[in-house]
């Protein structure tokens, strides 16, 4: 009983954790290069609405929708979305030099705005879901021999779809991007010193625009991920609110895994965990906890990392030294 | 990377302007503003085949059309505006106070909790319970970033920005507590009318202007606009947070507590979003949910931006922003069936947001042509 219960949190959780992480991955790799985009949840929910569009669409055309096809429809039209959008903040924050903080929230209410104007005039289901069948079956397809064959091992760590071990291999790549390759270097010092930077010779343009804008596009691939994973390939109107609140999440967890990407995995476990408590922990402890307060206790931790940070005063906990800040040359 | 200067001069340069006229200034924002209504137009267009005029007719119509549509415009404005107004003595001191949603949250959640209550108080009593709870509430929302900020030097925006959720999660809370086995929670003392402006005048309206609760959301407003442009202009306190804004070391030079400033201006800024709150729950929805805000805490941001902190140019841009929500409503009612729907109001909104504040680079800087030859030299 108390077996089954942990199971069953475990496997919440994780999923649930995993989209989050590749969110927060996207924007982790925005803030390294000193931009913080607020347009978060706007991109999340832009990406996942193309995606999911286009691959509604293309499963509705044809009578037998390749595996192929599937995953390079919608993973390609969300991450393409939602990188056009990324370019669009780059260009007002690091080209015309707007505040990043007015950029991003126009961002997120135009975002918002258009994933639900989008889905309303493409899927046209006002009322309920739409749901993609085959797309579904193809993210959440699970390893042949893993998944079933190692008893409680399965269970706990090969019971999931591909994209969870796909956000793992990207958070270890980007940290190995970040502190193991010289462009890695170049770009956590345009976020620590854009001045210092372009003063060596790194072009700080450069570096925000491809930033933002790759970040933007994992964001957008979070938001199909979530669509797929969490909303189980069913997709309404209403959905553009929960992801919503999850691009903020999103936010709060690069703040609480301290701007290193590694810590992103447990990060967002924990985020996964008390988001999914409200289920299990009467169960376990025979306590019953109001959903409302659990769900509030991420950012509630997330503030108090904040805090605790800032009381250490331990440099390589801080954020980028530039995060929020325009550059503009002539202005030193 | 060690190839050398480039030779290559790019084909402009940006120079940081002194100063632009402000007569020129708002020739850049009215252009940017027409643009913004032709993209929007184009946008319609494509989408729904309507003709530009028809859709500025009906715009103008769902915004300004009739007594219904007017009362509705201006009521939004006021609440957009009244957020706005509240955060422009943060935003002066040049603190990002990203938090005016959960400000507004939990202010009305405050005067929710008074009216759900204390439904026996006499009514006075009551009003001045509730506001004195709403303002501490709004108030100690901002005063906690704001502390932070003071002592430890947090990150405002992210610490703000955070605030916002856990004010909502304590208005979802309450509201499923109150709804108990209901499948929604409806008006608070709908029978009662406790806590409701109209019990200020016995509940029922004779249909007069000063019996109408939305009036007075207007009216109130308007005050506190007048009243913030004062304090910013001509009080010792708005000198102080012009002072901060500019530079924490010349305010510390001056003598200035720059703490205490920080601290007093965010209780103000967060107090006023609590009024916000109490406004929208006592004349407006008179209920509670995470919605009372309705992302215009967010909108208040760049509405306070964009207006360079004057209270006056606030009212416009406020008025501006929820005549074309109110005008693309219309739109959606009419051609919802032809795929025009009620999200792209916010899409018009996002457009019109974008291209406005883009136009705010025209005004900082200026864009040459650069003259090959002469500027290698030179560089």
């Amino acid at each position: 009983m108390i077996w089954t219960n942990i199971l069953g949190w475990v496997q919440q959780a994780v999923p649930f954790a995993a989209f989050l992480a590749l969110a927060a991955l996207g924007e982790l790799l925005t803030e390294k290069a000193g931009s913080l985009n607020l347009g978060t949840p706007g991109t999340m929910c832009v990406g996942a609405s193309a995606g999911f569009i286009t691959v509604y669409s293309y499963c509705n055309a044809v009578e037998e929708p390749s595996v192929v096809l599937i995953l390079l429809i919608s993973l390609g039209s969300s991450f393409l979305a939602a990188t056009l959008l990324g370019l669009l903040y780059s260009f007002f924050t690091v080209s015309l030099r707007i505040n990043q903080n007015v950029v991003g929230l126009v961002l997120t209410i135009f975002g918002c705005g258009l994933a639900e104007f989008l889905s309303y005039y493409f899927v046209k289901s006002e009322s309920g879901n739409v749901r993609c069948e085959a797309a579904f079956r193809v993210f959440t397809a699970k390893i042949p021999f893993l998944s079933e064959k190692l008893g409680w091992f399965s269970e706990l760590f090969f019971r999931y779809g591909f994209m969870l071990y796909v956000t793992i291999a990207a958070v270890i790549l980007l940290s190995l991007f970040f502190y193991h390759t010289r462009a890695g270097l170049h770009l956590r010092a345009v976020g620590e010193n854009p001045g210092t930077a372009d003063a060596a010779g790194i072009s700080v343009t450069k570096y925000r625009y491809l930033a933002s804008s790759l970040g933007a596009g994992l964001v957008g691939m979070a938001g199909l991920f979530c669509v797929m994973e969490f909303k189980s390939g069913a997709w309404s109107t209403a959905d553009v609110y929960t992801l919503e609140a999850f691009g903020w999440l999103a936010v709060a967890l690069v703040i609480f895994a301290l701007w290193k990407p590694l810590n992103l995995l447990w990060g967002s476990l924990i985020f996964g965990f008390c988001y999914w408590a409200y289920v299990y922990l009467p169960q376990l402890l025979g306590v019953t906890v109001s959903t409302d307060l659990m769900r509030m206790l991420p950012y509630v931790i997330t503030i108090l990392v904040l805090i605790l940070v800032n009381l250490r005063r331990h440099k390589g906990d801080q954020g980028p030294a530039a995060l929020g800040l325009s550059y503009f040359r002539e202005e030193r | 990377m060690k190839q050398g200067p480039s030779r290559r001069t790019p084909l402009f340069h940006i120079a940081k302007r002194d100063r632009m006229r402000p007569a020129a200034a708002w020739g850049v924002r009215v252009g940017a503003f027409v643009l913004a209504l032709l993209l929007n137009a184009l946008f319609v267009w494509c989408v729904v085949r309507v003709d530009p005029l028809t859709f500025y007719r009906t715009m103008l119509r769902g915004a300004f059309g009739s007594s219904s549509y007017l009362w509705a415009t201006f009521k939004a404005t006021a609440k957009l505006l009244c957020i706005a107004v509240a955060l422009a003595p943060a935003f002066k001191m040049r603190f990002w106070n990203i938090g005016a949603e959960g400000q507004v949250l939990i202010g009305g959640m405050a005067a929710a909790f008074v009216m759900y209550h204390y439904t026996s108080l006499p009514t006075p009593v009551l009003f001045l319970l509730m506001i004195v709870c709403s303002l501490l509430a709004g108030g100690i929302w901002g005063l906690i970033p704001a502390f932070f900020k003071a002592k430890l030097n947090t990150n405002e925006t992210l610490f703000t920005l955070m605030m916002n959720y856990i004010a909502t999660q304590i208005v979802l809370y309450f509201y499923n507590e109150w709804r108990g086995i209901r499948s929604a929670l409806g008006m608070l003392n709908s029978s009662t009318k406790v806590g409701w402006f109209s019990s200020l005048w016995g509940g029922t309206s004779d249909g007069s202007l000063l019996q109408n609760e939305d009036f007075w959301f207007i009216v109130i407003v308007a005050v506190l606009t007048v009243l913030m442009y004062f304090y910013l202009r001509s009080t010792k306190h708005g000198y102080e947070i012009a002072v901060v804004g500019e530079s924490g070391n010349t305010a510390r030079y001056a003598g200035i507590h720059v703490n205490k400033v920080l601290l007093r201006t965010m209780i103000l800024s967060g107090a006023i979003c609590g009024f916000c709150g109490f406004l929208t729950v006592s004349s407006q929805s008179h209920t509670i949910s995470s919605e009372m805000a309705g992302g215009y805490g967010f909108t208040a941001i760049i509405v306070a931006w964009l207006s360079k902190f004057n209270t006056f140019t606030m009212a416009g841009v406020a008025l501006l922003i929820v005549a074309l929500e109110k005008g693309a409503a219309l739109m959606s009612n009419t051609y919802g069936t032809l795929g025009f729907s009620a999200p792209a109001a916010d899409v018009m909104v996002g457009v019109m947001l974008l291209v406005v504040i883009g136009s705010e680079f025209f005004i900082q800087y200026r864009v040459m042509r650069s003259h090959a030859g002469k500027e290698a030299e030179t560089v």
